[in-house]
Order: C-alpha cells, then structure tokens, then sequence
C-alpha cells in the first residue's frame, strides 16, 4: 500500500493538487485524524484542518470562504452519534451542510465538493480513506476557481 | 488592525517534526508575518528551558500573543497557557497549531509538501491568535452540599461517603423504602453476605449522620441555575404532597436499572413454571430446604442465559449485561446447597463469569451443573410437556450437535439489566443517554463518572450493568469527584463559552428554544429593549447555537466567526 500511496502523492505531483479544508471536533474527530499522523498514515498535505468544538456550530458562510479563497473541497469530519454536547448534534449538522450546499448551488460551485462523514475518535483509517478518495474526486473535478 | 505583540515557537520535537518539515523555512515564512515580533524555533518547546524563554520573550517585549506550533493541542494545551498565565498573558491569547500529529507524522514521504502545509497551518494560528481577546474564567462560589438521586447500594453508600468528607448530603428516593433492588435479595456474591443486611446497616448509618437529609417517595423535577449552584425541585409524594426547593453544588445520579421483563411467549414465558432471574432468586431466598413450586418438589432446573441481553442488530438490548452469567451460577450454588439432589441444566451461549467468579463456575461444575452451549441462531424452546411438567428443547453445540429434550419442573430466564424509564429526570437534568438507554460518561477511562453536565455524576447501574460491588465502587469514585470541586469552595469554568452581541440582537426569540442546557433567556436592557442572554455558567461552549442566529449576533469565544474566517485565509494563502 505504501508503494502505491507514493505513486499516487507523485502523480499528483505533477499537477493538480485538490486542496481540502475539514472541520473536525476537539473531542472526537480531531483525536481521530490525530491517530492517523501518530501511525504515519499518509494522506495528501493539501488537507488541511480547523478544529471546533462542535461541528452543529459551524457556519454555513465558513465554507463560502473556504471556496472563495481557492479550496477545492471542504470535508466535515462530524461526531455522529458520539457528540457529547448535543444529543441531536447530527440533524443540526446535517442542516448546517444543506444550508451550505444551498449557498454553493447559488454560486454555482459542485455540491459534490463539500463532504460530511462521522469520524470517530479511532478511525485513523478511514479518514486517511476518506482524504484520498475525495482527493481523487476533487482531482477528476478539477479547481474550483475554473467553476 | 490593531497592533499586537505576537510570539511565534516552532518546535522540532527532536527530529519528530523537524526529520520531516523544514521547521527554519517555516520560521522564515512567518517571521515576516503582521503583528509578528519574534518567531523561533526550539528542539523541545515543552522543556522547561523553552517554556523560560517563552516566558522571558512574553516579559521583555511584553507580547500579546502566543503561537506555539508543535504536537496536538490534547498534549500540552495547559502548558502553554500556564506559561503564558505565569508570564503575565492572558491564557486564551494563546494558540496551539498541530503540526505534528497532523503535519509531519501524516507526510513523513513529502518534505516539500509537509513544509508548505506548515507554513500555512502556524499562519492560520498567528491570524487566529491575532483577534484573541482576552478571556477570563468564570469563577463560581460552590454551595457544599451533594445532591444523590436513588437510595440503591451506589446511593446510599456515595452518601455516607460524602458526609465522612464534611459535605451535606440530599438524598432522593422515589420508593417509599430505600436499598433499591439489593434490599429484595438474601446472600449475594462474593462473600454470602445477604443484600437485606448490607442495606439495613446503610440505611441506618445514613439516617444517624446529621449531615445527611433523606427524602423518600420524593423526586427531583426541576433543575435550575449551574455547576455550584444548582436550584433543584424535590416533590414529595405519599401522605403530604409537596414541593421544597433546595441549593445543592452538585449531583450525583444513582438511579439503578430495571430487570429485563420478557415478552409473553418468549422461551415460555407465561407457561406457568417459567421465571426470571429475579423472581427465581426470591424463591430460593425464602426456601428454607429443597425448592417447591406450587406444592411440587423441584427436583430438575434448566437456565436459559442472556434473555434480553446480547440481542443482535434486531433487539433494542446489544449488550452483555455481564452480571447475569455471575448470579444465574451463583444462585445455582445455593440450590446445590438447599438441596444437593437436584439436578441443574443450564443452557447458554456464552459463560462470562469474569475474574474471580470463574470459580463460582466451577465450583457448580463440580457440584453437578451441567452446562449446554446452543446456537445463538437456534435457541432452546420451552413447551409444556404431557405430564404437566415442562419440556425444554435444546441442540448442545459441543456434543453430538443432537437435539436433547430436558423435562424441568422450573425454567429460569436468566434476565438482565436493561435501563430504566427515567424520561422525567433525564429531561430535568439534561442528562445525556446513550445509544443502549443507559447513561452515558465523559469519557470511559479518563473521566468515568462525571457527564458533559458540570457537577452532575452518575454512578451504579444507571450507567451500565454492574454488580453491587462495582456500582459502590463507582458511587465512590462520583464522591471523589464531587467532593474535589465543592471542597475548594469555588470553582473557575471556561470561558470559551457563546456570547450574544446586544448591539446585533433583534430578540427574535430563534436561539431561546435551541440550547438544551437553557443557557440563552431574553434579558431586558437598562433601556427596555429586550435581547438573548447567554449565561457563562451555563453554556457548554459547543456553538451550537451560532450559526442559527440570523443577525450573526452570536459568537462562540476562541472561535468567532471572525477567527475562523481569518484562519480560512491564513490556510488558503499561497506559501510563495
């Protein structure tokens, strides 16, 4: 696998990098996407984080900027069903996603280009998934700034 | 832009970051940087000689912000805001940028790439750090007293605790008498010593400490004010009828769980013969010799293990209720005591005796119980048989894989614990449950007792299915923790909590409904005009109820709006 990760980084090398922006949440996601450095999974260094303490209290305009200022794709890196603040933290940041999409619609940016999934505080794996398979995505889409 | 003072310390971590980032470029990007006075980078910035240097850095140029960037902000986020506290700095002016765990770790084949991604990340952290205004906890006096909800073992005995300690202690019971489900039982495991006793000598400690109040068929309904200084409503049932209304500092919540109760016709249920665990337990109890069931000996007893527990995707009760395996063996031994002639089947699907009661297991083993593996996907199936007795039908997986019939004058539902109906009090309290019914912790090894509540904890069954042993033990260990934060008299709360602008406020009433912790009520200004008001104490600090606000009159502290967006554009920023 490793062989393999190499030889995606240097294809993408050569030209288009997706740059991601993910929200992840202090207590669950982020400890997640922790794991995955501390067992040196690799992902594209085009992912960048911002750590919250809830992902329910992310706002909709964040991700405009995001896109604004030159980000391919934005990935919510949401708690589930593990939120210790909010019982009902997934339909709130379900909505906060469609309000988002909405705005994106309007500016005629991909909905495609903005992912939400739960990442709990072990999924080392899947989030290293997740970062390259949206890369991969975001690649065949190419920038947004061409939208 | 004001003007600020902000310093910037790149750590190596001794090649854990610096094998795999160029942590001098990185200085060289940011040192450039507005607003940035001086940018250095350090082997270790945790060692103690760093932190003098951050805190000599902080005094001489008197910086008014700190940017460390170095490993995960859940390893040395205290540190750092310890140096900046002792140095003078408030702590919130600080910014901790993970470029480890999520930089150098993560790109150990991309030096390049990690390099420019760390430019980018301490750039969002100065852009963060430079809109940080200082934040001051909210410091609360703590009234010293505990409020306990359920006068079972857990409750009783954190109680007692509480007092040895100099706390006054509420205690709440719903039922007219105390000791919850221990007090129904005769001996329990380890040990013999017989539920009733222990309960009689709780009780009548509890009711000799005069620090103690205890309230029965009485139970909590409002919960006001926060972490301290909780209001709580106590109604009183029975004979007088009342309301009273007491401040306590804290809460522990012990309020046990209910015994699984099977469905009509599930293994028999209903076909007279057919018994629970706890109602088996009482028979054997009260049986002074051999076991008789509506005058007939018994003389032949099959168990059935994990009814209502373990019931797959399909049934609302996944988990193993662990005590049971325990006290169906247990109770098999004092049959084999009463009367050594009967015969015992017990048919299972796994045996869980764990730790030191593998040796009740065997112990039965020995005696003469005969234990019977069956197929999770072919369960036993009790029916009444030809002579009035009852037949169970089982295919033993270790054997001959043959279908057996056992007659049995009893069958015994080894039932479990399921969570019990407490919408009243979940809904009073705020408590969070989780996915299985029970109630759920901060985190399960760190921070076993207490919830996302501030000084509400929660011990016993209520969390989860535990023996009387294991339910005192963690009664003991909500004691501690309840008794660490009123003992000091006060207590600071982060301030990193959602404020509302009363300049952007239109009252239009979306956010008071939105937080379950009701920490957003209308407040009238000196002027009449009404607005949201966000209580420090209260709030949790998630945000949630920011982006519904459609003035954009609320901002979480540490991270507003503008913060985020500015972290957006330090991120976004091309590195050359």
């Amino acid at each position: 696998m490793a062989v393999h990760l190499e030889a995606e980084a240097k294809a993408t090398d050569q030209g288009f990098k997706p740059r991601i922006l993910v929200f992840s949440t202090n207590n669950i996601s982020d400890p997640g996407i922790d794991l995955a450095g501390s067992a040196h999974m690799h992902y594209p260094t085009s992912v960048t984080t911002i750590a919250l303490p809830c992902t329910s209290g992310i706002n909709p305009e964040w991700i405009v900027r995001a896109f604004k200022q030159g980000f391919d794709g934005v990935f919510i890196a949401s708690d589930g069903e593990e939120c210790a603040y909010l019982t009902d933290c997934a339909e709130r940041s379900a909505q906060i996603f469609e309000r988002a999409q909405k705005e994106l619609e309007e500016r005629e940016i991909a909905p495609a280009r903005l992912k939400m999934a739960a990442i709990c505080s072990v999924c080392a794996e899947p989030f290293t998934k997740y970062m390259r398979e949206f890369s991969q995505m975001l690649t065949e889409l190419g920038p947004v700034r061409k939208e | 832009m004001s003007e600020r003072k902000i310093g910037v310390y790149v750590c190596h971590c001794g090649g854990n970051i610096s094998d795999y980032v160029d942590v001098e470029k990185v200085i060289d990007a940011v040192k450039g940087e507005e607003d940035v006075v001086v940018a250095r980078t350090a082997m270790f910035t945790c060692s103690d000689a760093t932190q003098q240097e951050i805190y000599d850095d902080i005094q001489q140029m008197g910086l008014d912000g700190l940017v460390v960037a170095s490993c995960s902000p859940k390893l040395h986020t205290f540190t750092f805001r310890g140096v900046a506290k002792r140095a003078g700095l408030n702590p919130f002016r600080y910014t901790q940028v993970n470029v480890r765990e999520q930089c150098s770790w993560a790109h150990t084949d991309d030096r390049l790439g990690a390099t420019e991604k760390a430019i980018r990340l301490v750039r969002a952290g100065v852009a963060r750090t430079r809109l940080l205004a200082p934040l001051e906890p909210t410091v609360v006096e703590t009234v010293p007293k505990t409020l306990v909800i359920g006068a079972g073992i857990a409750g009783l005995r954190a109680a007692i605790g509480l007092s040895d300690i100099g706390l006054s202690v509420v205690v709440v019971e719903r039922e007219a008498a105390v000791g919850g489900w221990v007090k129904e039982f005769g001996p329990l495991f380890p040990h013999e010593k017989e539920g009733r006793a222990l309960i009689a000598q709780l009780e009548a400690e509890v009711r000799r400490r005069e620090n103690i109040a205890l309230f029965t068929q009485a139970e909590v309904v409002k919960k006001a004010g926060s972490f301290g200084n909780y209001v709580v409503d106590i109604r009183t049932h029975g004979k007088s009828s009342m309301t009273m209304q007491m401040e306590v500092g804290s809460i522990i919540v012990a309020t046990g769980f209910d015994s699984y109760q099977p469905e009509e016709g599930e293994y028999g249920y209903g076909i007279d013969g057919v018994v629970t665990l706890p109602e088996y337990k009482k028979m054997l109890d009260e049986a002074t010799g051999p076991l008789v069931y509506r005058g007939r000996p018994v003389k032949d007893v099959a168990y059935i293990y994990c009814v209502g527990s373990r019931q797959g995707e399909a049934g609302p009760h996944q988990y193993c209720s662990r005590f049971c395996c325990s006290a169906a063996v247990h109770s098999a031994l004092e049959l084999h005591g009463k009367d050594p002639s009967a015969h015992q089947y017990h048919l299972y699907r796994d045996m869980r005796t764990y730790g030191r009661y593998e040796l009740m297991y065997q112990e039965s083993r020995e005696k003469g119980s005969l234990y019977l593996k069956f197929p999770e996907s072919e369960p036993p199936a009790v029916q009444k048989g030809s002579d009035g007795r009852l037949l169970v039908t089982v295919r033993d997986q270790l054997t001959s894989q043959k279908e057996m019939q056992i007659p049995a004058d009893l069958v015994v539902l080894v039932t479990g614990m399921v969570p019990r109906e407490n919408d009243d009090l979940v809904k009073a309290l705020k408590l969070p449950v989780g996915r299985d019914g029970f109630f759920n912790e901060i985190h399960p090894k760190l921070r076993p007792v207490e919830t996302v509540v501030d000084g509400v904890a929660i011990c016993g069954a209520c969390q989860f299915p535990k023996t009387a042993s294991e339910s005192v033990a963690s009664g003991l260990a909500a004691v501690t923790q309840s008794a660490a934060m009123l003992k000091q008299g006060r207590a600071e709360l982060d301030p990193q909590v959602a404020t509302a602008d009363p300049e952007l406020c239109t009252d239009c009433g979306t956010c008071y409904t939105t937080c379950p912790y009701d920490a957003i009520s209308p407040m009238e200004l000196p002027g009449g005009r009404r607005v949201a008001s966000i209580a420090p104490a209260t709030c949790k600090g998630c945000g949630g109820c920011a982006p519904l606000c459609p003035e954009h009159a609320i901002d979480l502290q540490g991270y507003t709006s503008a913060q985020i967006l500015a972290m957006i554009d330090g991120l976004a920023r091309e590195v050359v």
